[in-house]
C-alpha cells in the first residue's frame, strides 16, 4: 500500500517540507511506497518579506514570486487547486470547482495567514498596508508622493505575520525621509495594542529608546476601532483619536476558514502540541508555520524550522518507527533599523531574545538572506 | 466564587503573554455594550495587563477569580 502524505499550502513551510520529504524519503518515493502531494491555490510561490522594501522603491513584487514547479522537487506531485473542506474522520480533502476529492494518510496544513481588514470599519478604505502584494504597490505610490504631514503606522491586531515588520517600517521610513531631507516635515506615529511597543517585552525594551531617539511618537494601548477616511482620523477602543495624512496598518489576521469548519481550531489557526506540531483535535494531522498555534511569532524562519521537524517525524512514521523530533520554539529574525542598518534576534521557548546592536553588516546579512531564500525553499540551505 | 453570568467566555489558558489580553480585546471588540466577557488565563502577566487595559479602555473589571491553576477575569464592556 502506498502511503499518501498531503501538504496543503505551498508557501515557505509547505514548500520546504515537500522538498525535505523528497530528499529524506527518496528510496521510498522511488519504490512507490510513499506519495507526497503539495497543493497550493496559486501556481506561484510568494516570498512575502520582499514586500517590506516595495513601498520604499527598493524591490519589485515580482522579486518575491517564482513558479512553484521550478522550486519543488519533481518527485513531489504538485497540484494547483484550492482545498475547500477537510474531513479528518474520512481523511479526505475536497476542492474548489467540483474536482474529485483526495484521500490522505498523513495531512500537513501549512495554509498561512489571511488579512481581514473588514473587521475594523473604514480600515480597508482609509488604510494602506505592505502585507499584501497589491497593498505594497499602492503604498509605494502614496509614499513616493508623500512629502509632509502625519504618517501613522498602526498595528491593529496580533498575532500577525512577522512581528518585527512594523518596527522595521517606522525605522526605515524615519531614515528614508531623513536621507531625502524631508524628516522635519513628516511626523511619524507608531501605535500598538498593548502597553508596550512590541509583544515581546525584551524586544519592546530595546525598541522603545530607539523610537524616542529618532522622534517616532508612540501610542500604546491603541486598538483601532474605526477609521474615518473622509475626516482622516483613526479612533481606538480606548477612546484616543489620531489624525493622519497617510495611514499604514497591519490589518487583523486570521487563518483560513476551512480549519475552523473542520474543528481543528479557532480563527483559522490549528491547535497543536507546541513541541510535536500534531493537531490536538485529529489523528495524523500536522500543522506548521503561521497556521500552527504555538505562541511563537508568525515568521518564515519558524515555518522553515518546523518543516524540518515535521519532515523528520513523518519519515519516522512512514518507516514505522516512533517519531522523536520536536520543535523547541526556535525563531530567528533580522530587524531592519534603517535603510542601511539592522539588528538580529534569536530565541526559543526557553531563551528570551536579546537584540544585537544594529550594524551595516547585519543589514547586508538580511539582504543576502533574502537573495538566497530561493535556495532555502528548494531545500538546499 | 462569583455569581456573575458572563455573556461570553474566552479560554486563553496555555497562551503566553500578550495572547490572553489580545484574546480579551478581540472578544470585547465584538461584544455589545453591557456584555460581560470572562477571560480564563494562566499567564502571570494577565494579572497586571488585564486591569491596566480595562482601565485605559474604560471597561469595568468586575471581578478576578483565583482558581486552581488559572485566573478568571470578568470584564464588562462600557
Ligand atoms: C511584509 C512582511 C515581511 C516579512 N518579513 C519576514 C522576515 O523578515 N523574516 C521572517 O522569518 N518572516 C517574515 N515574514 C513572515 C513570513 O512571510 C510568514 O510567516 C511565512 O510566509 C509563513 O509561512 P507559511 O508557510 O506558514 O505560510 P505562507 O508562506 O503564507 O504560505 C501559505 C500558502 O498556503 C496557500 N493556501 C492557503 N489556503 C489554501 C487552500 N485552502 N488551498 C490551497 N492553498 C492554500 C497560500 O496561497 C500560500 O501559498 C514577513 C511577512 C510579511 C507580510
Amino acid at each position: 500500500m502506498t502511503e499518501r502524505v498531503v501538504i496543503v499550502g505551498g508557501g515557505t513551510g509547505g514548500t520546504v517540507l515537500a522538498n525535505d520529504l523528497a530528499d529524506r524519503l527518496e528510496p521510498e518515493l522511488d519504490a512507490g511506497d510513499v506519495e507526497v502531494t503539495l497543493i497550493n491555490d496559486d501556481p506561484d510561490h510568494v516570498y512575502k518579506p520582499v514586500w517590506l522594501y516595495v513601498p520604499f522603491g527598493q524591490r519589485e513584487p515580482a522579486d518575491g514570486r517564482r513558479a512553484l514547479d521550478e522550486l519543488v522537487d519533481e518527485a513531489v506531485d504538485l497540484r494547483i487547486d484550492r482545498v475547500t473542506e477537510i474531513d479528518t474522520d474520512a481523511r479526505r480533502l475536497r476542492f474548489d470547482g467540483g474536482e474529485p476529492s483526495m484521500e490522505y494518510d498523513h495531512l500537513v496544513l501549512a495554509t498561512g495567514s489571511t488579512l481581514e481588514p473588514d473587521r475594523v470599519p473604514g480600515l480597508a478604505e482609509g488604510g494602506h498596508d505592505y502585507y499584501s502584494e497589491s497593498g505594497a504597490t499602492a503604498l509605494r505610490d502614496e509614499l513616493l508622493e508623500f512629502t509632509e504631514g502625519e504618517l501613522v503606522l498602526s498595528v491593529v491586531g496580533t498575532p500577525h505575520m512577522c512581528p518585527a515588520a512594523p518596527l522595521e517600517f517606522v525605522f526605515m521610513a524615519d531614515d528614508w525621509f531623513r536621507e531625502r531631507g524631508l524628516r522635519e516635515d513628516v511626523d511619524i506615529t507608531y501605535t500598538y495594542p498593548i502597553q508596550r511597543v512590541h509583544g515581546n517585552p525584551h524586544i519592546a525594551e530595546w525598541a522603545r529608546p530607539i523610537m524616542e531617539e529618532r522622534d517616532i511618537e508612540v501610542e500604546t494601548f491603541f486598538n483601532a476601532e474605526s477609521v474615518d477616511s473622509d475626516a482622516e482620523t483613526v479612533t481606538s477602543m480606548e477612546g484616543t483619536e489620531l489624525d493622519y495624512d497617510l495611514l499604514v496598518t497591519i490589518p487583523p489576521h486570521g487563518g483560513v476558514d476551512l480549519i475552523e469548519a473542520a474543528g481543528l481550531g479557532d480563527d483559522g489557526w490549528v491547535d497543536v502540541d507546541k513541541h510535536t506540531l500534531e493537531a490536538e483535535a485529529a489523528e495524523d494531522v500536522y500543522a506548521l508555520g503561521d497556521t500552527a498555534d504555538t505562541g511563537v511569532p508568525n515568521a518564515g524562519s519558524v515555518a522553515h524550522y518546523q518543516a524540518g521537524v515535521v519532515g523528520r517525524r513523518l519519515a519516522s512514521e512512514v518507516r514505522g518507527r516512533p517519531a522523536t523530533a520536536t520543535y523547541d520554539g526556535k525563531t530567528l529574525c533580522f530587524v531592519e533599523t534603517g535603510m542601511d542598518s539592522a539588528s538580529f534576534v534569536e530565541f526559543d521557548y526557553e531563551t528570551p531574545p536579546s537584540p544585537a546592536p544594529p550594524s551595516e553588516k547585519l543589514h547586508w546579512s538580511k539582504l543576502a538572506y533574502n537573495e538566497s531564500y530561493w535556495l532555502t525553499a528548494r531545500g538546499l540551505l | 466564587m462569583t455569581d456573575i453570568e458572563p455573556d461570553e467566555t474566552v479560554d486563553a489558558r496555555g497562551a503566553a503573554c500578550p495572547g490572553p489580553l489580545m484574546d480579551l480585546i478581540g472578544a470585547i471588540r465584538g461584544a455589545e455594550s453591557g456584555d460581560v466577557v470572562r477571560l480564563l488565563s494562566d499567564s502571570e502577566g494577565s494579572l497586571t495587563d488585564v486591569p491596566e487595559w480595562a482601565e485605559e479602555a474604560g471597561n469595568e473589571l468586575l471581578a478576578v477569580e483565583e482558581l486552581d491553576d488559572h485566573n478568571a477575569f470578568y470584564v464588562e464592556k462600557a
